[in-house]
């Protein structure tokens, strides 16, 4: 196992410096920096003054040296200042990370003990009434995009129910109520595609073991259907599901971006966007970079989870 | 000397097989009264794009009538901040959805789909290479690599699809590698090279052909994601732009007055979700009919 372990988390740094390579070059191949965003439209400032700016930002450095000191930096825990406001970014990440951490993991929680209860279901009982609805949620799962649904809760929220969420964020280390209250609605639409993706994965999956001969054989030596599902069936559909559950995380970050701007929530969203608006590149490479890594890391685990679900791939 | 009616009958029986097989696919199709529906609801959104201008009673980014108007038999689903006629903008929308899903996802298919062959068919250092590259790709959150790409690209429709078209071509690029793995070895491949077949006539005639099954079921389903990610990044304000009546667009914008005029963020929400459904439901019965591993399981 150990070996095993280290082989995987070898694999992680050359995924990492590729990762940040490709943010890295495609900020500076797509077009205009942070100085065109500022100072592009005024005529009062002239080629000279905008490359002294330019020069004073580090901007005229060669690439190599600057992707250098971006890296360098990292490796000592800081990923630059903003361009645009001055500020750490690392800082920044360090406030703005954990709402966009919290709700991407409630979100996959809420997906998983939905779908995957309702997946197995749905396999045991093929065809029936609870298959056809379970399949029905799936598809409508998929096809709601969390940004209306949002939307439409919103809606309905403020003008039936005269509620709206409270503004303030608040930490759950803080106040665990308060902070639940403003982030089990939002966990909840965003964990409804994922949960759609693991419900029909985890179904495939158990279909297809469930045609298999050692269920037949687990039948016949007089097991019963929960001994069958739960030692036999269910482990062996597991791997599969485990992979989608990895993919499904980091569909969650791409997502939280978008209901952290419909419910102002504090994460990296507004960050993110901001800096992309005004071509921050430390703001917008650290920021992805750093969701990379925690995407790299869930899927990491999702790694060795595979070798405690089949032991065959611990020893392969 | 060989008779013009022995010609066609030649040609009827070289073409009979895949006739009879697109037939087979068919009636595998009909038993599937969820991908009809799906296939039903595309066309369907495809005629209403197709005859926008016919059907839709205003024009898409005409003023007709006061702002914020509720719906009314003269304009059923009602008119937005700018006065103009939700349901012209809603049917316009189609539009702007199918072509967005049309060239992303071509375009996805084709970058993805030409990397995933060159790994597939050459294997060695091209293979590592090229897939390490996906993998590193596919390291980066997909929506967020495609919010980066389309607002540094600068906001704009055709930017947006450039953003989504990269961002799903290492799929495809996966997915064809791994068909064109499989098929690699099998003894047709093997005797069409035995009689001097090239690259591209081998990959043009004998494996293109026998992996398109799974790219049509892959293409179905993303054509879903693409027009779902046209619709978050152009509410995001980095698609579409106004006055362009893009459904994501619209509920981007008409979020700010909903709860004076719900009308305005309801109607591009459904049509959205209705096409998507379409597209997802007909891919699932295409896999249904199409991937022999569960057709033989039915």
């Amino acid at each position: 196992m150990s070996r095993y372990l280290l082989q995987r988390l070898v694999l992680v740094i050359p995924t990492l410096i590729g990762t940040s390579l490709i943010v890295f070059v495609l900020l500076r191949l797509l077009p205009g920096d942070i100085v065109d965003i500022l100072f592009g439209g005024d005529p009062q400032v002239n080629q000279q003054t905008l490359d002294q700016i330019r020069e004073s930002m580090g901007l005229n450095k060669p690439f190599l040296l600057q992707y250098g000191e971006w890296v360098g930096g990292l490796l000592r825990g800081e990923a630059g200042v903003s361009m645009r406001t001055g500020l750490s970014v690392s800082e920044s990440i360090v406030r703005s990370m954990p709402v966009t951490m919290q709700l991407a993991i409630m979100a996959i929680l809420f997906a998983c003990l939905a779908a995957i209860p309702m997946g197995v279901l749905s396999a045991v009982r093929r065809n029936g009434v609870t298959d056809l609805i379970t399949r029905l949620v799936g598809l409508i799962g998929l096809s709601f995009p969390a940004f209306w649904l949002a939307t439409m809760f919103l809606l309905i929220s403020s003008t039936v129910f005269r509620w709206v969420p409270p503004l303030k964020w608040v930490a759950p280390w803080e106040d665990l109520g308060r902070n639940m209250q403003i982030m089990i609605v939002p966990a909840l639409l965003l964990g409804l595609q994922p949960m759609a993706v693991i419900m029909r994965m985890t179904r495939a999956s158990m279909l297809e073991v469930l045609g298999q001969d050692y269920i037949r054989t687990a039948y016949a030596k007089g097991l019963r259907d929960r001994a069958v599902l739960a030692g036999h069936a269910l482990q062996n559909a597991f791997i599969p599901v485990l992979t989608v559950i990895g993919v499904q995380f980091g569909a969650l970050m791409g997502g939280s971006v978008i209901i952290e701007q419909i419910f102002s929530l504090p994460g990296v969203a507004f960050f993110l966007l901001s800096g992309i608006y005004n071509r921050d590149y430390p703001v917008v490479q650290s920021t992805v970079l750093f969701l990379s890594l925690i995407f790299i890391l869930v899927n990491l685990a999702v790694d060795l989870l595979y070798g405690y679900v089949d032991p065959r791939i611990r020893y392969g | 000397m060989v008779s013009p009616s022995a010609t066609s009958e030649a040609a009827a029986l070289a073409i009979a097989p895949p006739r009879r097989r697109s037939s087979a696919f068919l009636r595998s199709l009909r038993r599937n009264p969820l991908g009809i529906a799906g296939l039903s609801i595309i066309v369907l959104v495809a005629l209403v794009a197709i005859f926008a201008p016919l059907i839709s009673p205003y024009g898409p980014t005409e003023q007709v009538a006061r702002r914020l108007l509720e719906p009314s038999p003269e304009y059923i689903l009602g008119t937005d901040e700018f006065g103009r006629d939700i349901l012209s903008r809603v049917i316009y929308g189609s539009r702007i959805s199918l072509y967005v899903g049309l060239v992303s996802v071509s375009l996805a298919l084709i970058v993805g789909g030409t990397l995933g062959m060159a790994a597939g068919y050459f294997g060695g250092t091209t293979d590592t290479l090229l897939m390490r590259l996906v993998d590193i790709i596919f390291a980066i959150p997909s929506l967020v690599l495609a919010i980066v790409i389309a607002g540094l690209l600068g906001p704009s429709l055709t930017n947006a699809m450039i953003a989504i078209g990269i961002v799903y071509a290492p799929i495809y690029a996966r997915l064809v590698r791994g068909e064109v793995l499989a098929v690699r070895n099998q003894l047709y491949v093997e005797s069409a090279r035995a009689t001097g077949v090239g690259h591209l006539g081998m990959i043009a005639r004998h494996i293109l052909p026998n992996i398109t099954a799974p790219l049509i079921i892959q293409t179905t389903l993303m054509l879903s994601t693409a027009i779902l990610a046209e619709a978050a990044l152009s509410f995001l304000g980095l698609g579409t732009q106004p006055p362009e009546p893009s459904w994501g667009t619209m509920l981007g914008s008409g979020r700010r007055y909903m709860e004076l005029t719900p009308w305005v963020a309801v109607a591009p929400g459904i049509a959205i979700v209705i096409t998507v459904l379409g597209f997802n439901l007909l891919g699932d019965g295409l896999r249904d009919a199409l991937d022999p591993r569960l057709r033989g399981s039915e």
